[in-house]
């Protein structure tokens, strides 16, 4: 039905949390799974997990706020390929904290890495598409996005710039038949949001209209819907996946 | 293969127009049907067949193909 055998796909943050779900579901779908992570443990166990149930990844060990690095590897990938059909921006972090005492290297770290790396990654693999005619964006919001955060203003301020640089790059790539879009999960259970506060947790919870919390899987499968030509008419939107937390 | 042959093949391959549309007065986006985007493709296929870099305030000139050929000799000589 999704028609992705044999896409190449490249996910950031990929080995772990969220970004393994989206790596595994393309991978068995067909699609060959490239995963850019920072963590070589993590990485070298999602390729052989993968694998090993008989599907195909590959895994590299990259930065995604060195904009060099990422050109590079873009270009590495596209040589050895001959295409690069969706990417997933999905590589964050979260370094919480209330804004009047947030250290100004945790603003710039969560920005970076979130924002930037966003960017970065777009930057590399648009000549590809462009060229191509032909490709799919998908970068990994967060409901924190729209709604805000008490003690996550840089988290929430670059999530809320990657849905806004998602509709831009949407109507810069429009006229090439490249789709962009934005998913904003609400609380996923991951290792992420194991590291927020009982009283977070709760709070959100008892507002989450389907009463619980989302998995991994749920992301994923709304990551493989945007990538098929079952969404070709969709592009610059920001699809909330949070069991109805906001409407 | 000269500089302004080799010009004038990129845009052929890259605006996807015919050879004999690309006089030296023509203008990429008025006459050869570009779009922004091409002519951001255009600069950065000159760049990379060239090896070098066009500044943005250069590529804002690069206008039409002749333009293209004399920045392009000139840089390179």
């Amino acid at each position: 039905m999704y028609n992705l055998e044999d896409k190449i796909v490249v996910v950031t943050g990929g080995a772990r949390g969220i970004g393994f779900s989206i790596t595994q579901k393309f991978a068995k779908q067909g699609a060959i799974s490239i995963i850019l992570d920072l963590d070589q443990d993590a990485i070298d166990k999602a390729v052989k997990e993968i694998d090993d149930a008989g599907y195909r990844a590959l895994g590299y060990n990259t930065d995604v706020t060195n904009n060099k690095a990422i050109k590079k590897l873009f270009n590495k990938i596209y040589d050895e390929f001959g295409k690069i059909d969706i990417l997933v921006n999905n590589a964050g972090i979260t370094k919480d904290g209330l804004l009047m005492k947030m250290k100004e290297e945790d603003w710039d770290k969560v920005i970076t890495v979130n924002l930037k790396g966003t960017y970065n990654c777009t930057q590399a693999i648009s000549r590809y598409l462009l060229k191509q005619r032909e490709g799919v964006i998908i970068n990994i919001a967060s409901i924190i996005g729209i709604m805000g955060n008490a003690g996550q203003a840089n988290y929430a301020a670059s999530k809320g710039g990657i849905i806004a640089l998602t509709k831009s790059t949407a109507k810069e790539f429009a006229a090439r038949n490249i789709r962009v879009n934005s998913i904003a999960p609400g609380f996923i259970k991951t290792k992420m949001t194991d590291k927020l506060s009982d009283e977070i947790i709760d709070s959100y919870s008892k507002a989450i209209p389907l009463s619980r919390m989302g998995l991994p899987e749920d992301v994923a499968n709304l990551c493989i819907f945007l990538a098929s030509d079952q969404s070709s008419y969709i592009t610059g939107q920001t699809i909330n996946i949070d069991g109805g937390l906001i409407m | 293969m000269n500089i302004e042959q080799k010009v004038k093949e990129i845009i052929v391959e890259e605006l996807g127009v015919e050879e004999s549309e690309v006089t030296n007065e023509a203008n990429f986006i008025e006459d050869l049907g570009a779009d922004s985007l091409d002519t951001v493709e255009l600069i950065m296929c000159f760049e990379e067949e060239f090896d070098i870099e066009i500044p943005d305030e250069e590529a804002e000139n690069l206008v039409t193909v002749a333009k293209a050929i004399e920045f392009l000799k000139s840089e390179l000589d």
